[in-house]
């Protein structure tokens, strides 16, 4: 099973800590591959906040053809983070040319475009280098989108993490999350490893989601192109978080209705019991059958933490004000937080959705016997 | 055989026919039973003469003849007489002294079912052992990476839809603007298939709609069931259990005068309405009531006179084309009661379903599409209609499924499937794998009628005479002597057992899936067969 572990601080932090987090976990999961998703970045990212960066890793071939590809479009690179690879390979971390994090100025002629046009034709953009890069297997791209920075290789976190020099000053974010892969079903590969994104919303998984195909099939049917991909079958749970809060207006509290909606009594005497009735019905094809516990996050900063309708996985939330962490297990939360008051630490059970939201002052709880927040 | 027998083409021996009695001189009592039980009076009283020789070991004796006479049973052999093989004489026997036996020989019979130029119609099944259904296997067992469920202790959500969904959007946009959103059933995936009042007995029909209110009001488990296409007693369609319900219509109209006059008076709504535009056993083939069956009860439920055979006509005739048929009934029926209850076709499985299932998602108001395969039952029809026309059900649901997620629609029109679930007595198995397949529930009616009835039918051409109204069990007898043989109390009985023993065998498939919350529709991946051709049909995998 693999490990997760997230992170919501006001102070600035390093990716390390929550690499270190994964490798006091580390008997769960078999170091065959780390994942990161950086949000509200620090360092030289703070002053450029509106600014899509692009994160991926490139051939020098690859590269060149990016930088053809994007000239063609009107970006124009407007700063980058270069990490280079050490000459020196490790076993078990394949060697590469590039890892490319760089922040591009928009074209000219995108100006006046709303927030959504912007994020639908940069979601268009990073498809498309993807699918370029499959084809000459020479670019793998996993984000494209402002104030956020993603990073993914095979190997042994914390190994990875000192290897590529994750501990620099200037890479550093308020919302971090991290995966430590237990390769499962699928050949290792890039593409399956959490977090996954799409728009603006990230999540990672652990545990196996049993309902894969028909959810696979129902989401490919929506006829969005972000519903994509698939190499994972965690990665319907980002596009399920995609399609609540974009396509169905909902909050993240009606996620859990969604993936996991209440049965028999508990949702007849629901206050919201026809609306909820309802959501059931048609989206039913989204309903995931565990066991799973899901951790994301929202483009407003806001993380969570969500379990499967049977809990079969482990999963804790604690924290102080202005710096919180979700973990697969306590050792992590114990290690990276450890001047917590633990007795306010909550595992969330089959009918909690956990959330700290962006102001990072309290953990708030919400239960799928809860009126619901938002307007429907 | 005397030499002045005459012997015409249809002169059969013993050896000629389907089924043999084999009788036991010693063990007959010559009580009767068996030849007064048998349905199709294919025993009679034999009185045979026998030639016994006898010797003397005194030298001095002569020996002599003696002719005797001793009683039994003769088999006769008119096909009008022939025997059908539903061994009642067996059952009945005090001393097992009879059983009928299969021929080793080919059939001759068959070339003479035909006297008066009419061809041979019956009850019952294709006769056909064996299905693909059988052959799948259920491969996606959760081992180390997600424990498997338990079926005895987790909880569990076995519930399909029937009625239109609207797409989430749609639905939220409706729900906001307080408009019309269709009415959907959460109903048990198994519905015990359209099984009509008059083809069935009295005390079979009152038996299974006991069986199926005591699930839904003592167990909560929400079992619907199908009327077929011979109306509603009047009584039921003014109870509250005719929520339990889903009233069938077909080309026949058959009984729709008393429902369309008892709307009114309703104190629920029925569970939905099933537009009958084709069974799986004889596809393109209307009804068929044979005159045997329509007496006085039967006549006054139907709306016509008594002791006249009821043939519906393949097709709604009022319609011009299947299209017109379906939007125009099915909009006629939601209209006739306000717009709450689910209405939906239900057709053979055909090369021509994936037309009709385009049609209906063009069309807002069809409730879901049941098809019916070429293993379906009936309890009457042209022998070469049930032999010979239709299509298996297997690969038509999974096209028609696979056409729905190509569309995006495969939660807004729920497939139900039927024609052969259960055939070799692996209900949930088949079940399971048709839901897999895409099929969001199952219709059933041959396994019922055997597990809560003791039908004697079998793919070999076993008893078969639904259609003339002789059912032995009393089953699908509209004669009292007949029906009164079965205890509607003891099929309701049966009728619950057999879903709560499906209900556990349900959980002991799906919980290994590592599935409980949701019936795993369409989860394909789970499925695989080892013939490799079956596989590639079904897009399911390949396994040896």
């Amino acid at each position: 099973m693999c490990r997760l572990f997230a992170l919501t601080s006001e102070t600035p932090q390093s990716p390390m800590v929550a690499l270190e987090a994964l490798d006091v976990m580390r008997e769960g999961h078999d170091g065959s591959g780390v994942g990161l998703f950086l949000r509200d970045l620090a360092g030289p990212f703070e002053d450029i906040k509106e600014s899509p960066i692009l994160s991926g890793i490139f051939t020098t071939e690859g590269l060149k053809r990016l930088d053809t590809f994007m000239m063609n479009l009107g970006f124009m690179t407007k700063f980058k983070l270069s990490i280079k690879a050490p000459k020196e390979s490790i076993h078990g971390v394949p060697t590469r040319d590039v890892y490319l994090i760089r922040a591009y100025e928009y074209p000219s002629e995108w100006e006046g475009l709303s927030f959504e046009e912007l994020g639908g034709k940069l979601m268009r953009i990073r498809l498309q280098l993807r699918e370029m890069g499959q084809e000459k297997e020479d670019m793998i791209v996993f984000s494209f989108w402002p104030d956020v920075i993603m990073l993914k290789e095979i190997g042994d976190p914390l190994t990875i993490g000192h290897y590529l020099g994750l501990d620099r000053k200037d890479l550093k974010a308020r919302v971090i999350m991290a995966q430590g892969r237990q390769n499962t079903n699928y050949a290792i590969n890039l593409y399956a490893c959490h977090p996954f994104f799409v728009e603006g919303f990230s999540t990672m998984t652990n545990g196996e989601n049993t309902a894969f195909v028909p959810i696979k099939e129902y989401l490919v049917s929506r006829g969005f192109p972000g519903y994509t991909g698939f190499q994972s079958d965690s990665e319907v749970f980002t596009h399920i978080l995609h399609y609540t809060i974009k396509k169905l207006g909902l909050g993240v509290d009606a996620y859990k209705h969604i993936i996991t909606p209440l049965q028999g009594e508990n949702l007849d005497d629901h206050p919201s019991t026809e609306f909820l009735k309802q959501l059931k019905q048609t989206c039913r094809r989204m309903i995931i059958d565990g066991p799973n516990c899901v951790i994301g996050c929202l483009p407003d900063h806001s993380v969570f933490m969500a379990q499967d309708r049977k809990k079969l996985r482990p999963g804790v939330v604690g924290g102080h004000p202005g710096f919180y962490a979700f973990s697969s297990e306590i050792c992590g939360l114990d290690a990276v937080i450890p001047d917590r008051d633990k007795s306010k630490d909550f595992q969330p059970m089959y009918l909690d959705t956990v959330i700290v939201g962006p102001d990072r002052q309290e953990i708030t709880i919400c239960q799928q016997t809860d009126p619901l927040y938002h307007q429907h | 055989m005397s030499a002045n027998r005459p012997v015409i083409p249809s002169t059969l021996s013993i050896k000629d026919m389907p089924w043999q009695i084999r009788w036991s001189k010693e063990k007959c009592t010559l009580c009767g039973s068996c030849t007064a039980v048998c349905p199709v009076h294919a025993l009679e009283l034999g009185v045979f003469r026998k030639r016994v020789v006898e010797t003397s070991m005194d030298i001095k004796q002569t020996s002599s003849n003696v002719f005797k006479i001793y009683h039994g049973i003769r088999q006769k052999t008119d096909p009008q007489h022939a025997c059908v093989g539903c061994g009642m004489c067996t059952l009945v026997c005090p001393n097992d002294a009879i059983i009928p036996a299969r021929s080793d020989e080919a059939d001759k019979l068959i070339y003479h079912q035909n006297q008066g130029g009419q061809p041979r119609r019956r009850g019952g099944r294709r006769n056909v052992v064996g299905s693909i259904l059988d052959q799948i296997k259920f491969i996606r067992i959760s081992m180390l990476t997600d424990p498997a469920l338990d079926a005895g202790r987790h909880e569990f959500e076995l519930r399909t839809l029937l009625g239109r969904i609207l797409s989430p959007e749609d639905n939220l946009k409706h729900l906001k603007a307080n408009g019309w959103i269709p009415p959907v059933r959460e109903i048990y995936p198994l519905v015990i298939g359209g099984m009509s009042f008059g083809a069935l007995s009295p005390t079979m029909w009152e038996g299974l709609q006991m069986g199926v209110a005591y699930l839904n009001e003592e167990m909560k488990m929400p079992v619907r069931m199908c009327t077929g296409e011979g109306g509603c007693p009047p009584r039921l369609l003014r109870s509250r259990f005719l929520q339990y319900v889903i009233l069938q219509i077909a080309s026949g109209y058959f009984g729709w005068d008393e429902i369309i006059h008892a709307i009114p008076d309703m104190k629920v709504d029925p569970c939905a309405v099933e537009i009958k535009y084709g069974q799986g056993a004889k596809p393109g083939d209307g009804g068929l009531l044979m005159w045997y069956k329509v007496n006085k009860l039967i006549a006054a439920i139907r709306g016509v006179p008594t002791g006249v055979s009821l043939p519906s006509p393949p097709t709604h005739q009022t319609q011009y084309s299947i299209e017109e048929a379906v939007a125009k009934m099915t909009q006629s029926m939601y209209m006739a009661w306000g717009f709450r209850v689910p209405v939906y076709p239900k057709i053979s499985a055909s090369s021509t379903s994936l037309a009709v299932l385009n049609n209906l998602t063009r069309n807002d108001y069809a409730a879901g599409l049941a098809i019916d395969g070429e293993d379906g039952g009936t309890g009457a029809a042209y022998n070469v209609s049930m032999n010979t026309m239709g299509h298996p059900i297997a690969s038509n649901l999974r096209d028609c499924y696979l056409n729905l997620v190509k569309l995006g629609k495969q939660n807004e029109i729920p497939l139900f499937a039927g024609g052969g679930v259960g055939k070799t007595g692996n209900l949930a198995a088949n079940a399971a794998a048709l839901i897999m397949l895409g099929a969001s529930g199952v219709q059933t009616g041959k396994y019922i009628m055997q597990a809560a009835a003791g039908c004697l039918g079998s793919e070999s051409d076993r008893c078969n005479i639904c259609n003339v109204g002789l059912c032995p069990k009393g089953i699908t007898s509209q004669d009292p002597r007949l029906y009164r043989r079965l205890n509607a109390e003891d099929v309701a009985q049966r009728v619950v057992d057999v879903f709560l023993s499906f209900d556990t065998e349900l959980k002991k498939i799906v919980a290994p899936l590592g599935r409980s919350t949701s019936l795993p529709i369409g989860m394909s991946d789970a499925l695989g067969i080892s013939d490799y051709h079956a596989s590639e049909r079904l897009s399911i995998q390949y396994v040896v």
